[in-house]
């Protein structure tokens, strides 16, 4: 049905495909899978013609298309449903399918009883039992993921693309999803669907294509394949294993945490984390896995201090009972937070290096009142060169960077407080597979120097390499703790699913 | 590369070039312009509004706007005159309390500076949107300044009151002084303070700074108590000069303060934008307004050109930051 050939594409001369081959068959589930950064967005933003700009060619039954923009590709037949919903939450559910497409009577004036009626249809066909003028903000995440796949419906839309469709619902809502996936199988659609989550793709799909570095690596049949089969071919190399082992000799408690429990603001009822107690050792690296909505975000948000009256903790740091309640107090005691989100939370993109690296540490800087332009300077410059961060100088705005080096200045931020004890959230997220592993260098380096290490990630490779002791979250809660060398990939997921589904 | 560094300076001096062909062209025009008279003319008149868009431009840095300034203005020019020519007078308890001219002029400072601290306390505690909070206080102080002058204006203040704002300092006119330090003292507090780093950080991105520790609502309270007191320091200057408070003093004076602080090159989206460029485009909007009455052009056609002029800076503004 819809075919990529040979297709290139470069941002600003870094290439993030490189002469990619891809088949979208009719009636068939295709399974495009490949890690972060891969290159999965970007080949399925050219088929949809948000990128305009390519090498190569796209064939749309058997005829070469080149789209200018989104409303070509959805105009002749292909929709993209993003891993960000794209809904217009105070119209009604009616209102948002015909956004733009609206049908008028013979008066000039919206037709709203033909378009309440199809839409009635569409929801009927998807079972979706709710009224169609129910507002978008009123439905949950999965029954507004609904809406977007009625959405491409209604405009016979022959090539629908899900990008992690699955990412922020239910187990429940899952299973609706598949159900109509299966339907439009049925009524020959050809569907891509891209996720991170392998078990899925072995319910769903029936081909896959594997993505890395920008290339296609391989496709076939999913029939016949294996977890571990595809997580080779995903990742291609292993991660260096960088523990640092002089751990075990001397247990010295840097920070520990006891009945640390936080409740959802606005219904105190609702605990979203319960009961949390652990211990960090100095120079340890602590990973914490969980799988979405575990709450591990929230559990470094709360030692961060963020949220003062929703929690309740007893916290030993550096045998100092602390207490913060904002993340001022928790820095000045030394704890520091590398945030899952760098773009969101951890810079200010439009200012240059040295000012991002000095935020937290500014008052070091200040003598007489005013700032101490030198020393701030050449703060700056050591970090860059310790970190190996690659600018051509501090006067640099973030903005320009890559990702990694942008993860490496949100450390550089934190280490300039001069931590106890520093916590990192997701830190390679969206980084390529050389930044990671300095990223991981870097990380057993400093645990070596004395610091705790708290690491949160669901990237199990990841933790599995460079954790001395790792912690397993599931439902608010620690499910199971594994030194670092007796963990295995199965242990750490058993104890990460949560055991009420 | 050459030619990109080229842009950057274009791009930076931009104010100051649209400044200097404003003058030129006016001058072609007229020759009561480029006089020593009309220079320090200028200057006076522009010297209210550049200490209002001075504040103003610190509260947008944050990505805030103050509606509130020319109310605020009213107030504290009134609350200067009234206290400076009757005091606090008690009929009931028999009590009178007198104010010298530095009493009253530093009770008109501490009222700006409450007004502005309500607001950054609204705007911060009950996270009232800026717009909103600064427009209540707007009515707000405009009608306390009625209740306080019962409309009438307070007049004859006495000629020491009278030289803030007519007096003469080492052969430049007393406000000129006044908003020459009003405008050190930000570019320092911008440019050298951990305060100023905060200030662009929260308008670039209040998230990572609050992550990062930054004390967000005491940096807002600060700024909007900054505005009020510039506010204050700008009313005082109109009632001296004027040798009167008036109960309308000051009406629509935020949109001159905020078309300043545009012109001069701050983003209302917060984070980007310097004290000089305010400063610039103070004086920018201070000569457009002189040269056309100069020009013996029609008010009611200034007010056309001048709205002409900042959406034109506007544009240009973004035409710029898109080739970024």
């Amino acid at each position: 049905m819809l075919a990529a050939q040979h297709i290139s594409k470069k941002f600003s001369g870094v290439t993030a495909l490189d002469d990619i081959n891809l088949e979208l068959p009719a009636g068939k589930v295709t399974a495009v899978i490949g890690e972060n950064g891969a290159g999965k967005s970007t080949l399925m933003k050219i088929l949809s013609g948000v990128y305009d700009e390519y090498e190569g060619d796209v064939l749309y039954k058997g005829q070469k298309v080149h789209f200018k923009n989104p409303r070509e590709a959805q105009n002749a037949g292909i929709a993209i449903i993003h891993q960000e919903l794209n809904l217009v939450p105070y119209l009604s559910i009616t209102e948002n399918l015909f956004l733009g497409r609206e049908l008028n009577n013979s008066l000039g004036f919206l037709d709203k009883k033909a378009m309440r009626i199809k839409t009635e249809e569409l929801l009927k066909k998807l079972k979706l039992s709710v009224p169609a003028d129910t507002l978008i903000a009123d439905l949950k995440v999965g029954q507004q993921q609904v809406v977007e796949i009625a959405k491409a419906l209604l405009y016979d839309a022959e090539v629908i693309i899900m990008d992690e469709p699955t990412s922020a619902i239910s187990e429940s809502e899952v299973e609706v999803l598949y159900g109509i996936i299966n339907d439009l199988r049925k009524e020959n659609k050809a569907i891509a669907y891209i996720s991170h989550k392998l078990n899925e793709l072995f319910k769903i799909a029936d081909l896959y294509v594997v993505l890395r570095d920008g290339k296609t690596i391989e496709s076939g049949q999913m029939k016949g394949m294996t977890h571990d089969a595809i997580i080779n071919k995903m990742v291609g190399r292993d991660i260096d294993i960088i523990r640092n082992g002089n751990i075990a000799k001397e247990k010295d408690v840097l920070l520990k945490v006891d009945g640390l429990c936080l409740t959802k603001a606005g219904n105190k009822q609702k605990s979203i984390l319960n009961n949390i107690c652990f211990e960090l050792y100095r120079g340890e690296i602590l990973g914490i896995f969980g799988l979405m909505g575990a709450g591990r975000t929230e559990l470094v948000e709360t030692l961060l201090g963020l949220h003062p009256n929703l929690s309740v903790a007893d916290i030993t740091l550096d045998k100092q009972c602390v207490k913060f309640n904002s993340a001022t107090k928790a820095i000045n005691a030394g704890i520091a937070l590398v945030p899952e989100d760098r773009k969101k939370d951890g810079l200010v993109l439009g200012l240059d290096i040295k000012t991002n690296i000095s935020l937290s540490s500014i008052d070091q800087h200040q003598t007489t009142g005013l700032i101490d332009n030198k020393a701030e300077h050449s703060k700056a410059r050591y970090y860059i060169k310790a970190l190996k961060i690659k600018t051509t100088s501090e006067k640099q705005t973030v903005k320009n960077l890559s990702g990694g080096n942008q993860q490496k200045v949100v450390i550089a931020k934190c280490l300039a407080t001069k931590p106890k004890v520093l916590m990192l959230d997701e830190p390679t997220r969206g980084i390529d597979i050389n930044a990671k592993n300095e990223i991981y260098k870097l990380i057993a380096e400093l645990a070596a120097s004395g610091l705790g290490i708290i690491m949160v990630s669901s990237e199990l490779p990841e933790i599995l390499a460079i954790s001395d002791r790792i912690l397993v979250m599931a439902d608010g809660a620690i499910t199971a703790e594994f030194e670092g060398h007796k963990a295995t990939e199965d242990n750490i997921l058993k104890a990460a699913i949560p055991q009420t589904i | 590369m050459i030619l990109s560094q080229y842009r950057s300076h274009l791009v930076k001096f931009q104010p100051l070039i649209a400044l200097v062909l404003l003058c030129v062209g006016i001058s072609l025009m007229s020759d009561k312009f480029l006089t020593v008279d009309n220079g320090w003319n200028v200057m006076r008149q522009i010297s209210v509004n550049i200490c209002i868009s001075v504040g103003m431009t610190l509260v947008v840095l944050t990505s805030g706007i103050d509606l509130s300034v020319g109310s605020v203005l009213a107030l504290c020019g009134a609350i200067t005159a009234g206290l400076l020519k009757f005091g606090i007078e008690v009929p009931s308890n028999n009590l009178f309390v007198g104010f010298t001219l530095l009493g009253a002029i530093l009770a008109g400072l501490i009222a700006g500076s409450l007004l502005g601290l309500f607001n950054g306390w609204t705007v911060t505690k009950f996270k009232v949107p800026p717009f909103v909070a600064t427009l209540a206080m707007l009515t707000i102080a405009r009608g306390l300044t009625m209740l306080y002058t019962k409309g009438f204006p307070i007049s004859n203040l006495g000629d020491n009151f009278a030289y803030i704002g007519t007096g003469w300092f080492l052969g430049i006119p007393v406000p000129v002084w006044i908003s020459a330090v009003v405008i050190v003292i930000a570019v320092i507090i911008t440019q050298k303070t951990a305060l100023g780093r905060y200030i662009y950080a929260i308008g670039g991105n209040e998230s990572a700074s609050k992550l990062s520790g930054i004390n967000i609502s005491k940096v807002k309270m600060i700024v909007y108590a900054i505005a009020g007191v510039l506010s204050a320091v700008g009313g005082i200057m109109v009632t001296s000069r004027l040798d009167s408070a008036q109960p309308n003093a000051g009406m629509s004076y935020e949109l001159d303060a905020i078309a300043a602080v545009v012109i001069g090159g701050t983003s209302l989206s917060g984070g980007r934008g310097t004290i000089m460029g305010t400063v610039l485009g103070a004086i920018i909007i201070g000569v457009l307004n002189n040269g056309l009455v100069l020009l013996n052009v029609s008010p009611f056609w200034q007010q056309v050109v001048k709205g002409g002029v900042i959406l034109l800076a506007v544009i240009i503004d973004r035409a710029n930051s898109k080739n970024d």
